[in-house]
């Protein structure tokens, strides 16, 4: 690594980089492209199913039930499509780390491949939604920034802030923030509805209106700092703070250095 | 004489022979101010209102305050083609067309923020000091219907734009109005022209945000200034100080110099923080629509106390000759604030009806002299503090891993148990203090040298203070409660006992204090 390290300021680095890149992002991009097209074979399939099921048993059995039927901690999970999967397991909500009020977002347990096969596994026992393909989320092609703002603030402000900040909810539930969260997974989070969320089916937002959404949130994130310190994009609370604190202190001071004797 | 004095001699000679200011400028110009940085707090007020019309002239030039819809084609993309209000349009072309406008519209709002809490912390300057003491009430009445003004003007002015945070306010707002019992549907309809939210109710917000409302300021602030400059600024205790003199500068040049250097220094905190920090950011929040709501909405804080109230009401309502009262918006939302403004109105006579104290004072107190006072401010502070932090219930609720259930309950109880403990501890405090203070008058102050005795003991040597220190500490008057005796000599009752024996107490529990030092005590003590 030292060795290499060396070197990192070479001329050279820069465009071998950028072609190291070009030809990674090239290649990613015309494997993902053929598995999409060539769909798995009926073997391939029911490997993955077992291989899903393996890890079903080792890992989530234990409050989902051995078929998934539920239990009295956990609900059942036939009929919640891969969808719900993917999106619990992957964003690392599912396997929960403590059994207390709302599974958080944490780093995922399982790798991709398990969680395909865990998702593989659990569509296998009843028809659900499956996981939107990447044709599926060409937000930037497919959606608008302005309409995604005005379905954002009629149907998710209310619980996760005008800005996507997130908020709170009753009993110490929440509404994480939506800042950061692949576009996947804010697609099967509206059409699975996990934990208090409810399920914006294709007939209350179709698929274009949640394209247009998750094109609204991107463009939040990347929301330039306009006017300064955006203060957490909370609202009047921090504003407040910073007036008491910084505002009042500065302006005091001054005052408390107006008023002292000349020595 | 040189040429230069001669000029100015004979300009000085022109202006006052036609308008004969010099007389009432030699007055006046030398007037002295007592020097304390307390003394600056209402300044920052002031200045920063002369902040806020300046600025605030300067948004009128492109604000549009109309309800009309238009379609947004201006710079900021997430909004573009959206139909809105020409008030929320016109505000997101001040912040992004305007050059300069962003800037103004966030140090307009950054000086309203400062001009509420400099108005706070001004009033609990001269509520711990007693300086509203006669003959000082009616300033107080101003002080305070200034602070009540300041707070309409506030929420008008951040209602202004219609973007979806300023229109929930205003939604609640309605509901308070129509709270108000018999009236309150009918007072709600006149605000608004019809239903909410109409088209009618923000041009005439303006109005009484621009022209009303700054007017009464004007004409408060004024009056508020020439009773301060007629009776003369109240002073600390201290050696020289009496309650017939002023001690301090001439306001020519020193405190004019220092009052002008200081209008600058708040200008250019407030357009600092215009530069700096975010505040109000409409285009986030998005234009107004009564179907739309946004998580953690909040008013800004001098409105958060009456928001966590409300928060905090439990479900009541009542049903009563085919009308409904919903007491969880009418306790919290009129109720509350009507007695705790009132009350604060008439404070300075309330005390004074305690006290039976009709004097002048133009010597201030210091707070833990009148531990009653001290104890009741900050118990009205606890009070506040309790109802603001629950009006940011669901904020504090995700920032500290807390549920706003928990946060709830503890205001809920808070609210009644937390003041009557701040009262507690505070006259404790208070008095404590005066127990210091009679300690070190009479013992002196401990050097921390310790000194060996010959017989082996070891004491720790104290130094008197100095004559202008013990002055401080023993200044102060300590007068015994007032004596109302329930019957007469005869032994028949007085008239009005019941209110008699309630004063009584009271200006017992007020005169409460740790007698103070005086020159037999020490004597005594060299005595011995």
């Amino acid at each position: 690594m030292k060795r290499l390290s060396r070197f990192r300021r070479h001329r050279a680095v820069a465009p071998l980089l950028l072609v190291l890149a070009l030809f990674s992002i090239g290649t990613t991009f015309s494997v993902a492209g053929a598995s999409t097209s060539s769909p798995l074979t009926a073997a391939e399939k029911s490997a993955l199913i077992d291989e899903g099921q393996r890890i079903f048993l080792k890992g989530c059995s234990s409050c989902h039930g051995l078929n998934a039927e539920g239990g009295g901690i956990a609900p059942s999970l036939i009929g919640v499509g891969a969808a719900s999967v993917d999106f619990q397991v992957a964003t690392g909500r599912m396997p929960m780390a403590d059994m207390s009020t709302q599974a958080m977002r944490k780093a995922p347990v399982y790798n991709e491949k398990e969680v395909e096969a865990l998702a593989a596994y659990v569509a296998s026992l009843a028809p659900g939604p499956g996981i939107p393909g990447e044709e599926h989320l060409n937000y930037e092609r497919d959606g608008s920034t302005a309409e995604g703002g005005e379905l954002f603030r009629t149907n998710c402000a209310m619980c996760h802030n005008f800005a996507g900040q997130g908020g709170a909810l009753t009993q110490g539930k929440y509404a994480p923030t939506v800042m950061g969260v692949e576009p996947r997974h804010i697609y099967e989070a509206m059409i699975t509805g996990p934990q208090s969320m409810p399920v914006f089916s294709d007939k209350t937002i179709t698929p274009e209106e949640k394209l247009s959404i998750i094109k609204w949130i991107k463009a939040a994130e990347n929301e330039p700092q306009l006017g300064g310190a955006a203060l957490g994009r909370v609202g009047p609370v921090t504003e407040g703070l910073l007036v008491w604190t910084l505002g009042l202190g500065m302006l005091v001071g001054v005052a408390v250095w107006l008023a002292m004797k000349a020595r | 004489m040189t040429a230069r004095e001669r000029i100015a001699g004979s300009v000085a000679n022109y202006v006052d022979e036609r308008t004969g200011a010099a007389k009432w400028m030699k007055k006046n110009l030398t007037k002295v101010f007592p020097d304390h940085w307390s003394f600056l707090l209402g300044e920052i007020a002031l200045y920063s209102f002369v902040i806020l019309l300046l600025s605030g002239t300067f948004l009128t030039f492109w604000f549009d305050p109309s309800q009309r819809e238009v379609i947004y084609d201006g710079s900021y993309e997430p909004l573009q083609g959206l139909e809105m209000s020409a008030a929320y349009a016109s505000t997101l072309d001040i912040s992004f067309e305007i050059r300069g406008g962003l800037l103004m519209r966030q140090i307009h709002h950054w000086a309203a923020l400062i001009f509420m809490a400099a108005i706070v912390v001004h009033l609990m300057r001269v509520y711990f000091t007693g300086a509203f003491r006669k003959p000082r009430e009616f300033n107080w009445i101003i002080g305070v219907g200034l602070l009540t003004l300041g707070i309409v003007e506030g929420f008008l002015g951040y209602s202004l734009p219609d973007d979806l945070l300023s229109g929930t306010g205003i939604r609640i707002a309605e509901a308070i109005i129509q709270a108000l019992p018999l009236v309150g549907s009918y007072l709600a309809f006149f605000a608004f022209g019809g239903a909410f939210p109409g088209e009618a109710f923000i041009p005439r917000i303006y109005t009484v945000h621009v022209l009303l409302l700054p007017g009464a300021f004007l004409a408060l602030i004024t009056v508020h200034l020439m009773l301060v400059w007629y009776q003369k600024h109240t002073q600390y205790p201290g050696p020289g100080r009496t309650e017939k003199n002023v001690v301090g500068y001439p306001l020519l040049p020193v405190y004019m110099a220092k009052a002008g250097g200081f209008f600058f220094i708040v200008f250019g905190v407030t357009a600092f923080l215009g530069a700096v920090a975010s505040i109000n950011p409409i285009w986030l929040y998005g234009p107004y629509t009564p179907a739309q709501v946004s998580a953690g909405s909040q008013p800004d804080w001098y409105m958060g106390w009456l928001d966590g109230l409300v928060r905090m009401a439990p479900p009541l309502e009542s049903y009563i000759f085919g009308y409904t009262i919903s007491w969880n918006i009418l306790i919290p939302g009129l109720i509350v604030p009507g007695i705790l403004f009132t009350g604060m109105a008439l404070y300075p006579f309330i005390e004074s009806w305690i006290t039976g104290d009709k004097r002048e004072h133009h010597l201030l107190d210091r707070p833990r002299n009148a531990p009653n006072r001290t104890a009741l401010g900050v118990m009205s502070l606890t009070f506040m503090l309790v109802a603001l932090i629950n009006g940011g219930n669901d904020i504090i609720a995700t920032t500290f891993d807390l549920t706003i259930n928990q946060i709830m309950w503890f205001s809920r109880i808070g609210i009644f148990v937390l003041p009557p403990l701040a009262f507690v501890i505070t006259k404790r405090l208070c008095l404590s203090l005066q127990r210091a203070d009679r300690e070190l008058v009479l013992h002196g102050r401990e050097t921390g040298r310790l000194v060996m005795m010959p017989h082996g003991e070891f004491v720790e040597v104290h130094e008197p203070i100095s004559p202008e220190k013990a002055w401080l500490l023993t200044q102060h008057e300590q007068n015994p409660p007032l004596a109302l005796e329930e019957s007469d000599l005869r032994g028949v009752r007085r008239p009005g006992v019941l209110k008699n024996k309630l004063r009584a107490r009271l200006s017992k529990a007020h005169a409460v204090s740790i007698p103070k030092a005086t020159a037999e005590d020490l004597k005594e003590i060299e005595h011995h």
